[in-house]
């Protein structure tokens, strides 16, 4: 064994680079991470962190129903999402009520229905675990025959922000002012809001429907603690979502070790390293000269200022 | 200066008064409004609004809240279609993907943690309408650049706009809308969130760029003091009826009375604009009923 394998040793529960389920989860967990995290920026700063989870929740029912059917789960997601998204844009997303209101509604149907197939699948399939697999996910046990799948819809969601990023960065700054300049407000928002669905629908497949808002907010808020840039916020976004989704899976490898067999959920792995994450950039927020974007110097007194009394 | 009113008692009362402000001097029409009407929700918001500006000129939209300003922006912005009348903007008719007209809306949400620096929030105003990814480009930075400068806004240009002031936030929206060389620009009570000297610095930068950029501003307010130094006119609104003109010749009591409707007194106190509702008694006065003071 060479140094550095000695020094990994450790750190790599042996096996680790040669499972074939570690594979799959590491090439799916780095797509879904990216893609979560850049539209997970755009998630925060248009507020719409409500949707995002609302999303995800909704997306049990259809994860549930899915397993009811016998198809994929991710088919579920996709489905319940992208029309839960279409309905929310039709009760009205666009104004900050409507936005709250439409949100909540289907929230609540969805979660009725998610209520509904998930008592059916555990009195009338076979499939053991089929709750614990929707809510809360295993990037370990993937549905077969998905992986092109989650990879090509990965890449229609990083092409989509990538149309709609200035206007949708025009619009977050004020509606209004992106519809004076004769940005379609309304297209931008639902297109992105179907973004958001499939992105939702990403990372349920990872780490389950009920904590897929984990990756979608959590890099995206531990990125603007430390960027002053979009494209750096979603650069850190998707680099900590990558980070988060490996370390949590070496972690959840490694723990059947430490557990005797047992090993934690990977989820539970994932989310706990993005929420250290979240806490660490928050001490690097603090710590750093100046902070992000914060006053480097004082205010400068423009020239000829001065106080105008009206006379 | 010609005064343009709804109000037919009003009609060529001051016609041909000659134009001491720049505003006339400085050149063509840049907005007219001839004959707004605008109803919401079954409300009559705007009623026979009419008036025009100048390139270059510096004009306050002044009225009580809920007399109509922003209704009058957003139909200039194209946002909101009138009921009847139109809106001329520099010679042709406004459509939503005019850019001749740059906005300042009343409303900004920046939120601190908003990853989006001043001169990202200036840049946008150049293409942050068009879709897919903006490349840097020199000639693009030094535009950015020159802008920032134009408003006072360099010290703080990589500041996250969210952290800024209100008064360093309301330079930036200004460069923003300038960028693009609109003729007109629109600001949406820009001063209502701002204390006494940031208020007046953002008025003086104001004052400065209209001339200098050759743009005409049309700036609602409620209070005009803030404005008086520096206004080449008013566009007065009340009820939903307008009358415009200089300062002086709409602000006064019998103009306001008559598109009030009822008796104003318009009092100067050290320097001061007030207007105050006049006294019962002094509302149906034989002969003119709103002698001109």
């Amino acid at each position: 064994m060479n140094v550095t394998g000695a020094l990994l040793s450790p750190l790599f529960e042996p096996g680790f680079f040669s499972s074939g389920p570690v594979h799959v989860a590491l090439v799916v967990g780095g797509v879904v991470a990216v893609v979560s995290g850049i539209v997970g920026v755009f998630t925060v700063i248009r507020g719409q962190s409500f949707a995002g989870h609302a999303l995800a929740d909704i997306g049990s029912a259809g994860g549930s129903a899915a397993v009811l059917v016998g198809v994929s789960t991710l088919y579920g997601y996709l489905a319940l999402n992208v029309v839960a998204a279409a309905v929310m844009e039709l009760i009205g997303i666009r104004r900050p009520r409507g936005r709250d209101l439409a949100t909540g509604v289907v929230l609540g149907a969805a979660l009725g229905l998610a209520a509904l197939f998930l008592y059916e699948d555990t009195v009338s399939t076979s499939t053991t675990g089929a709750t614990v697999n929707v809510l809360f996910g295993s990037i370990f046990t993937l549905p077969p025959g998905t992986t092109t799948l989650i990879a090509l819809l990965g890449a229609v969601s990083i092409v989509a922000i990538a149309v709609l990023y200035r206007p949708l960065l025009l619009s977050s700054v004020s509606y209004d002012l992106a519809a004076a300049r004769g940005v379609p407000v309304r297209l931008v928002g639902a297109g992105y809001l179907l973004t958001l669905a499939l992105a939702v629908s990403l990372s349920a497949i990872t780490i389950g429907a009920i904590l897929s808002t984990a990756l979608l907010i959590g890099p995206a808020a531990i990125s603007l603690r430390v960027t002053t840039r979009t494209w750096a916020a979603v650069t850190v976004a998707s680099g900590v979502g990558v980070f988060a989704c490996w370390g949590g899976t070496l972690v959840a490898y490694d723990s059947s070790d430490w557990t005797g067999g047992w090993g934690w959920p990977v989820s539970f792995c994932i989310v706990a390293v993005i929420f250290v994450l979240y806490f660490a950039a928050g001490l690097v927020a603090r710590l750093a000269p100046a902070g992000p974007g914060r006053r480097r110097s004082e205010r400068a007194e423009p020239a000829g200022a001065q106080r105008v009394d009206a006379a | 200066m010609t005064v343009r009113t709804n109000l037919v008692t009003l009609s060529g009362a001051s016609r041909g008064t000659d134009g001491t402000g720049d505003a006339q001097k400085a050149g063509d029409e840049v907005l007219r409004a001839e004959g707004l009407s605008v109803s919401l929700g079954g409300r009559q918001v705007l009623d026979q609004v009419s008036f025009s500006l100048r390139a270059g000129g510096f004009w306050g939209l002044i009225g009580a809240n809920g007399a109509g300003k922003t209704t009058l922006l957003r139909v200039v912005l194209g946002l909101i279609a009138p009921t009847s009348g139109r809106v001329v903007v520099t010679g042709g008719h406004r459509s939503r993907r005019n850019p001749q007209v740059g906005y300042v809306p009343q409303k900004i949400s920046l939120e601190p943690d908003m990853p989006l620096r001043a001169r990202d929030l200036v840049g946008l105003g150049l293409d942050g309408h068009r879709f897919g990814l903006s490349w840097p480009s020199p000639a693009r930075a030094t535009l950015v650049e020159e802008m920032l400068d134009a408003v006072g806004a360099t010290p703080f240009a990589n500041s996250r706009v969210g952290n800024l002031s209100g008064g360093e936030q309301q330079r930036v929206m200004i460069a923003h809308a300038l960028i693009s060389r609109p003729k007109l620009l629109l600001l949406d009570e820009p001063l209502a969130n701002l204390d006494i000297r940031s208020a007046a610095e953002v008025v003086q930068l104001l004052a400065r760029i209209a001339p200098e950029q050759h743009v005409a501003i049309l700036l609602s307010a409620h209070d005009m003091n803030p404005l008086l130094p520096v206004m080449d006119g008013v566009v007065y609104l009340a009820d939903g009826r307008a009358a415009s003109g200089t300062t002086e010749e709409v602000v006064r009591t019998g103009t306001l009375s008559r598109l009030y409707g009822h008796r104003v007194e318009v009092v100067r106190v050290e320097g001061r604009v007030l207007v105050v509702s006049g006294s019962e008694h002094q509302a149906h006065h034989p002969g003119d009923p709103y002698p001109a003071r």
